[in-house]
């Protein structure tokens, strides 16, 4: 019994602090979160996302390499708005890591930091699964990628005093470009001014909104509900009365209900990469919103 | 000012002639004069026209000014909880109900084989409600969390499932736990009835945690986790607690009984994520009664005193696409239980004085089930049960006191079943389950066809999904 002790113990040192060259672990709760932390502080930080382009923020689980990675974490980079209220309570209070515990800096939401879009009147679940403190995906308008970014920075600043400095000056190097990225995007984007779209669940609001298009519908009868027959046709008729130009949804999104009120009403349905990696081209934040906008612009042709 | 601009041009235009024509000093005078006053006005107005662009200038400015102030007031309005009544705990309730049919009579059931655990049983006949479950928690302040489920059951009786506290990141990968709460070991134990993927616990659960039908094992005590350091996912855990529930009986002063977990788990490229682990039970049970029959059928009541070791073997798997489970996904899940009772029985019939003899039994079970959804909405499940009562010596009959025949239940036996259900979930908050269950438990050999119609409704704050 002693010796297998000794051994076990052995084992768990030999296991122990595998990855210790980063000064900070950042645990990202989705992948356009994990690219921003990892664009605004390169090597300083070793950063892991939770979930990858092809999962529902929504409806993942507090998987056992989830926990293992929060035991570890320096901070946790999440959208926050109850997006992931279904797994991370969870990670967090069974983490036994009081550094990542909401209130302390090792805590981001960063739908606190931007103006979160319908926020509901009514708090009912008869209107499915909604979101009391307001829509969570904030990610596809990228004004707030930018006020989340300085967030970001300063979290960082705060945590590693050390390349505070490198932080600062990383974030302000990446403010400029990211500017310039939108005014580039702002006009390229200019056709699609007033397109309507329908879309399979309520989280590409806020890129319609900031492009300043129209959305009429979605597949989903209520969020959070999978589509049903009898929806899709409502919308059907719908589409005869205002035609919308496409149908997004996003990679993770069942194909079928979009294909199919596509293919009946001629007209596109568009996979968007929503988010870093949802695509081959979506590597990095800026080709996330390259891509996403060249694909609106094919299909609005 | 395109306006003004032209006024000025036909102005030098109609001008120039005049002063080519004129041969009069006095008429020249006069005109150089009239131009001059028209220069003058020019420039007044277009001072004047200069003087409202700036200002409307100004006023744009000022308003962008404000309109980001606002901007700024809505973020921090939004940062901020809405009310005093934000520090309520979270609010959760679960209503559930069944309908079932049952070829055998339910309150004869009994498994075959192993000591009687309490509350054995398949459920009630008909409709019937089932545990409405009233779930509070909430941060205590930043140090610990609470949390409290009652159970309101259909007879009108009002049972605390769970009532505990917890370490809120006690650093190092701690938690601590106090209070009544399900124990750690195994997979299925941890996690309420309502979000299992069959109706009732596992046979194997049944004789050897005493859950029955739909329960869970719980102790009055004190649990301490540890996660690792690692990337792999290790938890260590040890619990002590009072014994109160089956194996054990909780007749004694300090531990009634402790228990002993080791979890490992992690992901398999981006479409498998997996959970195995070990856990150790030990209980002290005195006097533990169960009512039986001897071999003239007159009801007995035998007690055992000694200890009960268990130890189990769980795992767990889960596939989806790239992790993306909205649309299919398939969990395979499956433990194994092995315990070893060793001391004496004392068998008490009503007519004879106690007979006490030395027992011990060396028993197993496993159980093994999958569940696939097919679809958005619809899930497809088998489960099998297998016990194995495997070696009971009982004293009374190795030294030819009694016959075997006087401890029906204990004669050797392997009780099985087979199950199969189909559920359809609505939304996240609702479920609707058929199942059919093929249960070869009772000793006596007649099989039960049990059909189980069952909805859960989770009403109130969303609650977090255990892996």
């Amino acid at each position: 019994m002693k010796e297998s002790l000794k051994l076990f113990t052995m084992v768990l040192l030999l296991l122990a602090y595998p990855t210790a060259n980063a000064a900070l672990n950042v645990l990202a709760c989705e992948p356009e979160w994990g690219a921003l932390t990892q664009e605004l502080a390169g090597e300083k930080v070793s950063v892991y996302s939770a979930t990858n382009a092809l999962q529902d923020a929504h409806h993942i689980e507090a998987r056992p390499s989830l926990l293992a990675k929060a035991r570890n974490a320096d901070l946790v980079v999440c959208t926050g708005a109850e997006l992931e209220i279904g797994w991370l309570p969870l990670l967090l209070s069974q983490s036994g890591n009081d550094k990542i515990q909401p209130g302390t800096p090792g805590y981001l939401e960063a739908s606190n930091y931007v103006v979160k879009l319908e926020v509901p009147k009514l708090l009912d679940r008869a209107q499915g699964d909604i979101h009391p403190a307001g829509n969570p995906h904030i990610h596809l308008d990228p004004h707030n990628i930018a006020k989340v970014a300085a967030v970001i920075t300063d979290r960082l600043s705060q945590l590693d005093p050390a390349n505070a400095a490198t932080y600062q000056a990383r974030g302000k190097a990446f403010q400029e470009r990211w500017q310039a990225a939108i005014q580039h995007w702002e006009q390229e984007a200019a056709p699609l001014k007033g397109v309507p779209v329908i879309t399979h669940h309520k989280d590409m609001t806020y890129l319609i909104r900031w492009l300043d298009m129209r959305e009429i519908g979605n597949l989903e009868p209520k969020p959070g509900l999978p589509p049903t027959a009898g929806h899709l046709a409502e919308l059907y008729s719908e589409i005869q009365r205002d035609p919308a130009k496409m149908i997004l949804r996003t990679p993770f999104q069942d194909p079928r209900p979009s294909e199919s009120l596509a293919s009946r009403a001629k007209i596109p349905a568009v996979v968007l990469p929503y988010t870093v990696g949802g695509d081959e081209k979506a590597k990095d934040l800026y080709s996330l919103f390259d891509d996403t906008i060249q694909r609106l612009l094919q299909a609005d042709k | 000012m395109l306006k003004l601009s032209a006024a000025i041009a036909a102005a030098v235009m109609f001008g120039m002639p005049l002063v080519a024509h004129a041969n009069n000093d006095s008429e020249l005078q006069s005109i150089r004069n009239e131009i001059e006053q028209l220069k003058q006005s020019y420039e007044k107005r277009i001072e004047a026209l200069e003087k409202r662009l700036k200002d409307a200038e100004a006023k744009a400015a000022q308003a962008e000014a404000s309109a980001s102030q606002a901007q700024t007031a809505a973020e921090t309005a939004s940062a901020r909880p809405a009310s005093a009544n934000a520090f309520n705990p979270a609010v959760s309730v679960i209503l559930e109900g069944t309908y079932q049919n049952l070829s055998q009579n339910p309150n004869t059931f009994r498994i075959g084989g192993f000591i009687p655990p309490q509350n054995e049983g398949v459920g009630e006949r008909g409709f019937s409600l089932g545990d409405s479950e009233l779930n509070f928690a909430a941060n205590i302040d930043p140090y610990f969390k609470g949390n409290l489920t009652v159970s309101l059951q259909a007879d009108n009786s009002v049972e605390v499932e769970e009532a505990w506290f917890q370490t809120l990141g006690l650093s190092h990968g701690l938690t601590a736990k106090g209070g009544r709460f399900f124990s750690g070991i195994g997979y299925l134990n941890e996690i309420h009835q309502h979000n299992w993927d069959f109706y009732n616990a596992p046979l194997a659960y049944q004789v050897f945690l005493g859950t029955g039908p739909i329960g869970n094992y719980s102790n009055d005590g004190v649990q301490l986790k540890w996660i690792a350091p690692t990337d792999l996912f290790m938890e260590l855990g040890a619990e002590a607690g009072n014994g109160n529930n089956f194996p054990g009986n909780g007749d004694q002063n300090g531990v009634g009984t402790w228990a002993l977990y080791d979890h490992v788990g992690g992901d398999i490229g981006d479409s498998y994520a997996y959970r195995g682990g070990i856990s150790y039970l030990q209980a002290w049970p005195s006097n533990r009664q169960y009512s039986a029959f001897d071999a003239a059928g007159t009801p007995v009541i035998n007690s055992f005193s000694g200890n009960s070791r268990l130890l189990i073997g769980d795992f767990v798997l889960k596939w989806a696409p790239h992790g993306n489970s909205t649309s299919t996904n398939f969990k395979l899940q499956g433990e194994y239980m092995y315990r070893i009772e060793k001391g004496i029985l004392d068998f008490n019939s009503v007519s004879t004085t106690p007979v006490p003899g030395p027992y011990s039994s060396y028993q197993s079970g496993w159980y093994l089930q999958g569940v696939y959804q097919f679809m958005p909405r619809w899930r497809f499940g088998l489960r099998r049960d297998q016990l194995s009562s495997e070696t009971v010596n009982v004293g009374q009959v190795q030294y030819g006191i009694l016959p075997p025949q006087d401890f029906p239940i204990l004669l050797g036996y392997t009780p099985k079943r087979s199950t199969v259900m189909l559920d359809y979930s609505p939304s996240e908050f609702s479920r609707f389950r058929l199942q059919y269950a093929y249960d070869q438990s009772r000793p006596t050999g007649v099989d039960d066809n049990e059909w189980t119609l069952q909805y859960i409704f989770s009403l109130g704050s969303h609650g977090a999904h255990t892996f």
